[in-house]
């Protein structure tokens, strides 16, 4: 069979210990029996790891930071795919992830495919909303209040016990055993990602993931269960094993046909010693472990691709158990002339 | 006894449970006695054949036994006596 050929623009280059999912979303659509993927590279920054893997990248460009504004990146976008004619575009960092979805129509006149959620689904389960989203949707969530001001950290005792996590708008997550360390918390998440701040119950159990794809209309492409297994000392994952939970995927089932989720997910769930899942976090864009569920038998990088370019295909209904991952770091070696030609020219 | 059938067991002792993503490692007598409890066999049918199996008496066998079941019960790889 000729492979079909697409030109796919790829951002979350950041390969690094605290890594995007650039990459191994690459490594998917390059293991695609049904595409012949060009992949062209967005980088924010000049030294992100990915940039230089020859390998996983025909072409990078560096783009503006979203929040230099979203007209910007357009621009910028634009004339990539004057240069690169881009079929489908795959943003990977949840703070880009507004803006690209605001400017879907404006990408898809363009001829540039997205296949993202809504803008009202990706609001609704940010971290801050969590208590809400639970009661909606009838997922357990742990107790959560986000706080503007440091001065309200004194008046938290009556609604929490300690420990409790202190965790970021889109990143960074402390565990805090009294006053005195929310507010370093406070103080150190809020100067990297600004307000609100969310202080929450902390959940004692396994921390356990699911990668899922939604098709927008209510049913799920492919969903694999992680459970954590190597842990870096930022919480990411550094090696992982696929699991068989049956609880967990008929949750995600239930999550994704009630809010009709459109494009990759990941659900970040603490399975308690009593069999209760808390749902802890939903991140809406496909995690940095998706090589995991390629090769556990779901290709969720191509299947997304599908999606968004219209090609029917069957959903996925089974993975192996007890595939497993263990990340590592290697180093490139290179000559000066990429990272100059990058800085100066702004591709490579 | 009803150990998790879905549990794999290896012949040098590595065990795996889908369910949760643990795995562990046994001795020969612990995997000897987890392959005898996925064969359904009692309680006393596993002691006589540890009994006949090695020189060891039905006190000290008895009671590692129990113990041995404490520690599968507390992981979760079995789930009742």
């Amino acid at each position: 069979m000729t492979k079909k050929k697409i030109t796919v623009a790829i951002t979350g280059l950041n390969n690094t210990d605290n890594p995007g999912p650039g990459i191994p979303v690459i490594r998917g659509l390059l293991e695609s029996t049904f595409f012949d993927v060009r992949i062209i590279g967005l980088a924010y920054e000049n030294l992100e790891p990915g940039i230089y893997m020859e390998d996983h990248v025909d072409k990078v460009y560096s783009v503006p930071y979203p929040s230099i504004g979203t007209e910007a990146l357009i621009k910028r976008i634009k004339y990539i795919n004057s240069k690169e004619k881009i079929d489908l575009l795959i943003p990977n960092f949840d703070a880009e992830l507004y803006s690209f979805m605001k400017s879907a129509k404006v990408l898809e006149e363009m001829g540039i495919k997205t296949f993202l959620p809504t803008i009202e689904s990706f609001e609704e389960r940010h971290k801050a909303n969590l208590d809400k989203y639970g009661k909606q949707y009838g997922i357990k969530v742990p107790k959560s209040k986000s706080i503007f001001k440091e001065s309200e950290i004194y008046s938290l005792s009556d609604d929490f016990d300690y420990p409790l996590l202190v965790k970021g708008k889109y990143y960074d997550a402390f565990v805090a055993y009294n006053k005195d360390q929310i507010k370093t918390h406070f103080n150190k998440i809020s100067s990297k990602w600004g307000v609100p701040i969310i202080i929450q119950e902390f959940i004692k159990g396994t921390e356990v993931n699911v990668i899922a794809l939604g098709d927008g209309k209510g049913n799920t492409v492919g969903a694999v269960p992680m459970r954590k297994q190597y842990i870096t000392d930022k919480g990411k994952a550094w090696g992982g094993i696929t699991i068989d939970d049956k609880k967990m995927i008929s949750i995600t089932n239930d999550l994704i046909a009630k809010t009709k989720w459109r494009g990759g997910m990941e659900l970040e769930m603490i399975k308690t010693n009593n069999g209760d899942y808390y749902l802890i976090e939903i991140n809406p864009r496909i995690p940095a472990w998706v090589y995991l569920a390629v090769g556990a038998g779901q290709n969720l990088p191509e299947a997304l691709a599908k999606l968004a370019l219209g090609i029917d295909f069957d959903y996925f209904t089974d993975y192996k158990l007890g595939k497993m991952f263990v990340r590592y770091s290697y180093d490139i070696i290179m000559d000066i002339d990429k990272f100059q030609k990058l800085s100066m020219t702004g591709e490579i | 006894m009803n150990i998790n059938k879905n549990i794999a067991i290896s012949g040098n002792g590595f065990v795996f449970d889908p369910t949760t993503g643990e795995s562990f490692s046994l001795n020969s007598i612990g995997t000897e006695i987890l392959s005898y409890l996925k064969q359904d066999m009692s309680k006393e049918e596993i002691v006589l054949a540890i009994l006949e199996k090695y020189e060891i008496d039905n006190i000290t066998v008895e009671k590692n036994y129990v113990e041995f079941l404490a520690i599968l019960r507390e992981y979760k790889l079995i789930e009742n006596d």
